[in-house]
């Protein structure tokens, strides 16, 4: 059995759809009924294999738009079956291996279509594809807000987070009048894990490994920080030139392939992307540029209130405290970080968050604070995201 | 500043009692730092002005409880990668904060932050007098450079007469 999508263009090719429909078993999976079928809508159905033939001929006459989303059901809702015998399935409230991270970017696109796209922007050093979830609801001219998690390899809190952000989007899109409305006015671009073949070696080999697993010229030493790799000051100070430390800025800026796609992605989409969030764990803190030098951005007031009300808004939940300001004097100065380098391209509203705890657990943060960190999170990357909203440049 | 000597820090903190969140106390610090190359611990005084809450029957319950194992203690990853500590390891991951916060005080500089990441092993060793020991390799964890670092240490402890490192 094959399930088609195709887009009718107008009122004609709307009668076509009901003809089928009323001609032959047509099961509609979207909308529900050819009744509701309407023009520019996108629709898509499944039909018996030996029907298939036929309508996909219809198709072709007709001159209508249409794809073979899915060529054969049954081996489809089999390998899906398989899957999740084997592996073990996804929760929002525990620690995910990459593989079910991977399949869930795909079922959470697939379940809402109307809000979420998956989309490759590049390869890791091992070959794994780096997804990007674009969530928002279609529009035209929107800008967007970029977040991505998984910097760092071990502060599994950070992808988690990103995961939830989707789930809530998703969820209560329609019921939270907040959410809906930055989901309509504007897009998030969601990168759950950046780091991802650092994140594979923390479930393998080392839960403590940080930085990504390309190989070093020269040395055994394998990998480099990709928080100091950014063309921003790079490997001026804070960072290490020895490719055995765990600052090692790499051999050149932009140098990962991880840092690499996400560069290229931001630098392609300059226009659009308002705001930047990158999350990282530990320490509890909110920063914003500068890292790589103790100057102050030019817009050093606006950023200092928006983490100052962010961290309110945060722990306004569960009275979690941050500590928030540039990220030089706040935590230390440190260069090539991805935050300084998409603010000097323009995107003014940069900000790294590092999220629960202060030490007593660290990066081995225990599951059931996956749910009260995000949450809190979850409020003050909304706050940052209203303000975005209302300041768009 | 003090000339020749190092630089002097005055703090007054506030304690939080990693148990019970609600308990706070005040403190107040002077941490002097040690100018030069050599490594020296920095000389820390503090003054607590307040109670810290009596800890006696839990200590004593772990205590006898640990005497009476027939086989030494042995555990690896405390918390576990996923954060978790088995309750009756809780006291031993304490333990191994308390120790690590000693390494972490003679290995200190104006440039380092250090925190205890993990637990990596421990090993109970029987002692024919009072004490119990515990072998540590801890790893900690340093915030500027970023390294976790595994340390050998081993910790004599009392209900009474408190924690010692005997070794670091």
């Amino acid at each position: 059995q094959k399930v088609f999508r195709v887009i009718p263009q107008n009122d004609e090719q709307v009668e076509i759809l009901s003809f089928l429909a009323s001609n032959m078993e047509v099961d509609f999976w979207q909308p529900d009924s050819a009744l509701l079928v309407k023009p520019k809508m996108r629709v898509d159905f499944r039909v018996e294999a030996e029907k298939s033939f036929e309508v996909e001929d219809l198709l072709k006459e007709s001159g209508m738009e249409y794809q073979v989303l899915i060529d054969n059901l049954q081996a489809a809702m089999d390998a899906q079956f398989d899957s999740k015998v084997r592996t073990t399935s996804h929760s929002y409230v525990k620690y995910n291996n990459w593989d079910t991270i991977a399949a869930w970017t795909a079922d959470i696109a697939a379940q809402n279509p109307d809000l979420v796209s998956r989309s490759v922007i590049g390869e890791t050093y091992e070959g794994r594809p780096i997804y990007l979830l674009k969530i928002g609801k279609s529009g035209s001219d929107k800008k967007a807000i970029f977040i991505d998690c998984g910097f760092h390899a071990r502060e599994w809190i950070s992808p988690a987070f990103c995961q939830w952000f989707v789930k809530e989007a998703v969820e209560t899109y329609g019921k939270d009048t907040a959410l809906t409305t930055l989901l309509n006015k504007l897009d998030f671009y969601v990168l759950p894990v950046v780091n991802i073949d650092g994140y594979v070696y923390t479930w393998t080999n080392d839960r403590m490994w940080r930085k990504t697993r390309s190989k070093n010229a020269g040395t055994s030493c394998i990998g480099t920080d990709p928080n100091r790799n950014f063309d921003a000051g790079w490997c001026t100070l804070g960072a290490s030139q020895s490719p055995c430390a765990s600052t090692y800025c790499g051999s050149a800026p932009e140098s990962e392939k991880e840092t690499k796609a996400l560069a290229d992605f931001i630098r392609a989409h300059l226009s659009t992307i308002k705001a930047y969030l990158t999350i990282h764990s530990y320490s509890q803190l909110l920063l914003f540029p500068y890292s790589y030098t103790y100057n102050l951005p030019s817009n050093y007031e606006e950023l200092n209130s928006i983490v100052s009300a962010a961290s309110k808004e945060l722990a306004s939940l569960h009275n979690t405290k941050y500590t928030y300001g540039p990220g030089a004097k706040t935590i230390y100065p440190a260069a090539g970080g991805s935050d300084d380098w998409a603010y000097d391209q323009g995107i003014k509203y940069s900000f790294t968050f590092e999220l629960r705890d202060t030490g007593r657990y660290g990066f081995l943060l225990p599951e059931s604070q996956i749910q009260p960190t995000c949450e809190e999170t979850l409020l003050a990357v909304k706050y940052i995201a209203n303000y975005v909203l209302d300041h768009l440049y | 500043d003090i000339d020749g000597v190092g630089h002097k820090y005055c703090l007054e903190l506030e304690l939080e009692d990693v148990l019970d969140k609600d308990r706070t106390v005040s403190c107040t610090a002077e941490v002097l730092y040690p100018l030069g190359s050599k490594t020296s611990a920095p000389d820390v005084q503090v003054t607590v002005q307040g109670e810290l809450r009596s800890t006696e029957e839990a200590d004593q319950e772990f205590y006898n409880r640990i005497r009476s194992l027939e086989k030494e203690l042995v555990a690896e990853n405390i918390p576990d990668s996923h954060g978790n500590v088995p309750p009756e390891l809780e006291p031993i991951h304490l333990l191994a904060s308390v120790a690590s916060g000693y390494v972490i005080w003679q290995n200190s500089t104006e440039n380092t932050k250090f925190h205890l990441a993990q637990v990596k092993h421990v090993k109970q060793v029987k002692r024919s007098d009072e004490d119990l020991q515990f072998d540590f390799v801890v790893l900690l964890h340093e915030m500027v450079s970023q390294e976790v670092l595994p340390w050998e240490l081993t910790l004599l402890w009392h209900p009474q007469r408190g924690a010692r490192v005997s070794r670091d």
